[in-house]
């Protein structure tokens, strides 16, 4: 099928004072486009794991007294996939001891690189393409520079890594956006329901002057942790196997006791149900 | 580390006359009489703007060209219409007694209560339900009794309520002062005044009244249970106000374009503002649907959630928490969150997928049902006990049974003490300190719920 990468120059009619900005959109010129209106898929939800955090290696030789570490703050898929179908920009907000604090990383990978001496919290806030979600998500993570252990000296070559997983959740995704994403491998949609069609419409290629936005073989991958849902689940099972065996014993010794004939019953407020 | 460069102050010092010029000031400011400088820097180190107690007053004395005595005189009251005379302490400043009336005659103030002829009772206030001997003997009790109507109502000779009597003093007196404005201005200070009087401004309303007494005092004899419901059906309707409010704030940012983006997502502004009004009336009305607290809780709490755009999987999963523990007490919420540190579980899980999630919510809720059933128990132990301790004692079968009750409380704390939860946190305390055979007499029996009375294992009990 063929697309097109439409480069449009934006001129705002409303107000004077707003910038022009050039913006690159990829988008395909099927006649199938003009079937997908814009209304919401309801009952269906969209989601996108995530994994945020930092990454901080100490200079060694290298290091001076105002740039001890060298960090990079990231927002990647949780597996590494390219998020940019779904985000449109992300504004890292550092500490304002920064030459202009506020970065704006335009296209994916979501990452930003500094050097440093201090630990702060830094504000992710995670802008969306327009026909996925007008508002934005704000994150905050802190960097971490030094590592918990703080035997020995620090090591040039292991870095100190803090991530976060978590998932955006779209409740009522346009069809547009959902038909989109339908098969990307960045995000998490359920089956459509029977009877349910969308066209199917191609994946958008990239025009990311980056290059490719995933991070399967980004410099940091090595580092990256592993999030395996099945652990937490197997804990949380046992978990309730355990507090569901103990109300089950806890029902039984109720109903002995109420079985227990009392000499002169006073209207007990305790038996309410 | 330079210290300047941390606090990110310039590198050159500030220029030394400066500093030194600041340092007299400063010394002159901090010269309060009478306290010490830390005293006054306590307090703010600048002096208040009011004093507040004047101190130079407390130490004063009376001048000593006066001489006091005090004097056992006797006084009359004009606030008496008899010619009682009391005696009292006087204070008699050189051997002049004070003059003037009694100083608390000036307190004896009645209501003006108006006074119909005969004449005006035939013309105006004539009543079905009143004979006119009534009516005199309310008027007398009103004045008598200034208005207070809970005891004229008690010295009325027939038997009429307080509204009652209200309404036929205030419509007639009303009527008075509205109707027979003729005869009034002679007595009243003028029209203008008299539509001013509060009588004629705000009228007695009998069937409001008597409707707000009987509301206030079913309020008062609510039981606890009917608090607790009408408590949850309000927080529900707020609930539900609130998703609502949600659904019209986030209907507003998508009717302004978004100004960095073409002309596309023109259209997608208009769909989904046409969209949101049916899903928020399907939201609410879900949520209205489920009769216990719980699952309400929960579908407002949805709802809300897919008011909203977008939303981190750990937002929603507080929420839910949250809406799980409403009811809760935060003494039982810091409970639970013991519970599932003992049972290995993060308090808030490491990787929050929507299936993770969900099972972490329903472990908190199973472990909810849990310390509920835990305390249900105690009551029971309790109720057991207090049997035995009163005069109910006497009946041998019943003080056994209670008894093994006890026992089984015993062997189950033990069970328990394995993940770590227990009762009452006094429970807790003595068990782990006080580990033996010794244990079944030495504990203090009671849980801590049922502390007011200790249940003493005596053998006289039996």
């Amino acid at each position: 099928m063929p697309h097109t990468a439409i480069e449009a120059q934006v001129e705002d009619g409303g107000s004077a004072s707003k910038p022009q900005r050039i913006i690159k959109l990829s988008k395909t010129t099927d006649d199938s486009d003009k079937k997908v209106t814009n209304k919401r898929v309801k009952d269906i939800e969209i989601c996108v794991p995530i994994v945020y955090g930092t990454i901080a290696f100490y200079l060694g030789r290298k290091a001076s007294e105002s740039q001890s570490h060298k960090w990079t703050v990231y927002v990647r898929g949780a597996t590494n996939e390219d998020l940019g179908a779904v985000i449109k920009h992300v504004v890292f907000q550092l500490h304002p001891s920064f030459n202009n604090p506020t970065r704006i990383v335009e296209a994916p990978p979501f990452e930003l690189s500094e050097c440093g001496w201090g630990e702060f919290e830094i504000g992710i806030s995670i802008f969306f393409h327009s026909d996925v979600c007008d508002k934005h998500l704000d994150l905050y993570h802190m960097l971490k520079l030094y590592p918990e252990d703080e035997s020995g000296p620090q090591s040039t070559k292991k870095p100190v890594v803090m991530e976060s997983y978590n998932e955006i959740v779209f409740p009522d995704p346009s069809e547009c956006f959902f038909a989109r994403v339908q098969n990307h491998p960045a995000v998490v949609v359920p089956r459509m329901p029977a009877g349910f069609s969308l066209p199917v419409l191609a994946p958008v290629e990239n025009t990311n002057e980056k290059g490719r936005g995933d991070t399967k073989d980004h410099p940091l991958s090595q580092w990256f942790l592993n999030f395996s849902e099945a652990d937490e689940l197997l804990k949380l099972a046992s978990a309730r196997q355990q507090v569901q065996a103990h109300i089950v014993k806890l029902r039984r010794e109720l109903s002995v006791i109420d079985g227990m004939p009392q000499p002169l019953k006073p209207a007990s407020s305790y038996e309410c149900t | 580390m330079d210290a300047k460069d941390i606090l990110g102050l310039p590198k050159t010092p500030l220029p030394i006359p400066q500093e030194k010029k600041s340092r007299p000031q400063k010394d002159s400011q901090r010269k309060p009489d009478g306290i010490s400088r830390e005293v006054y820097a306590l307090t703010g180190g600048v002096a208040p703007l009011m004093p507040s107690i004047d101190v130079s007053q407390l130490k004063r004395r009376p001048p000593s060209d006066e001489k006091i005595t005090w004097q056992w005189l006797p006084f009359t009251s004009s606030a008496r219409k008899d010619d009682l005379q009391l005696y009292h302490w006087v204070r008699v400043v050189n051997g002049v007694p004070p003059t003037g009336d009694y100083s608390f005659a000036k307190y004896n103030k009645s209501v003006d209560v108006i006074r119909y002829t005969d004449e005006e009772y035939e013309k105006y206030l004539t009543d079905p339900k009143w004979t006119k001997e009534e009516t005199d003997q309310l008027f007398d009790l009103c004045e008598r009794f200034d208005l207070r109507f809970i005891i004229i109502a008690d010295r009325f000779p027939t038997h009429r309520t307080v509204e009652e009597l209200k309404d036929r003093y205030y419509s007639g007196t009303h009527y008075l002062y509205v109707v027979s404005r003729a005869i009034l201005v002679a007595r009243a200070p003028s029209p203008g005044e008299v539509a001013g009087h509060p009588l004629v401004k705000e009228p007695y309303n009998v069937t409001q009244e008597t409707e707000r007494k009987r509301a206030l005092s079913m309020v008062l004899s609510q039981t606890k249970h009917q608090e607790r419901k009408d408590a949850e059906v309000l927080a529900e309707a707020k609930r539900i106000a609130e998703s609502r409010m949600a659904a019209r704030a986030a209907e507003e940012p998508d009717l302004p374009v978004p100004s960095d983006v073409g002309p596309e997502s023109a259209e997608g502004a208009v769909g989904p503002g046409d969209t949101i009004s049916p899903s928020n009336v399907q939201a609410p009305a879900a949520a209205i649907a489920p009769s216990t607290s719980v699952i309400a809780d929960n579908a407002s709490t949805l709802a809300s959630l897919r008011m909203l755009r977008v939303y981190l999987r750990t937002y929603a999963l507080e929420q839910m928490v949250q809406a799980a523990s409403s009811s809760a007490g935060l003494r039982t919420i810091k409970r639970v969150e013991q519970t599932l540190q003992d049972l290995g579980v993060n308090l808030k899980p490491k990787v929050p997928t929507k299936a993770v999630c969900a099972e972490h919510l329903e472990l908190r809720k199973e472990i909810l049902t849990l310390l509920n059933l835990q305390k249900q128990l105690q009551y029971k132990e309790a109720e057991g006990s207090s049997f035995r301790d009163g005069s109910y004692g006497d009946m041998p079968g019943t003080a056994k049974r209670s008894q093994r009750a006890a026992d089984q409380d015993r062997t189950f704390v033990p069970d328990t003490i394995s993940f770590g939860v227990i009762p009452g946190d006094r429970v807790v305390k003595r068990e782990q300190k006080r580990k033996g055979p010794g244990r079944t007499s030495e504990t203090p029996s009671s849980p801590a719920g049922a502390h007011k009375r200790p249940r003493k294992m005596k053998a006289s009990d039996l």
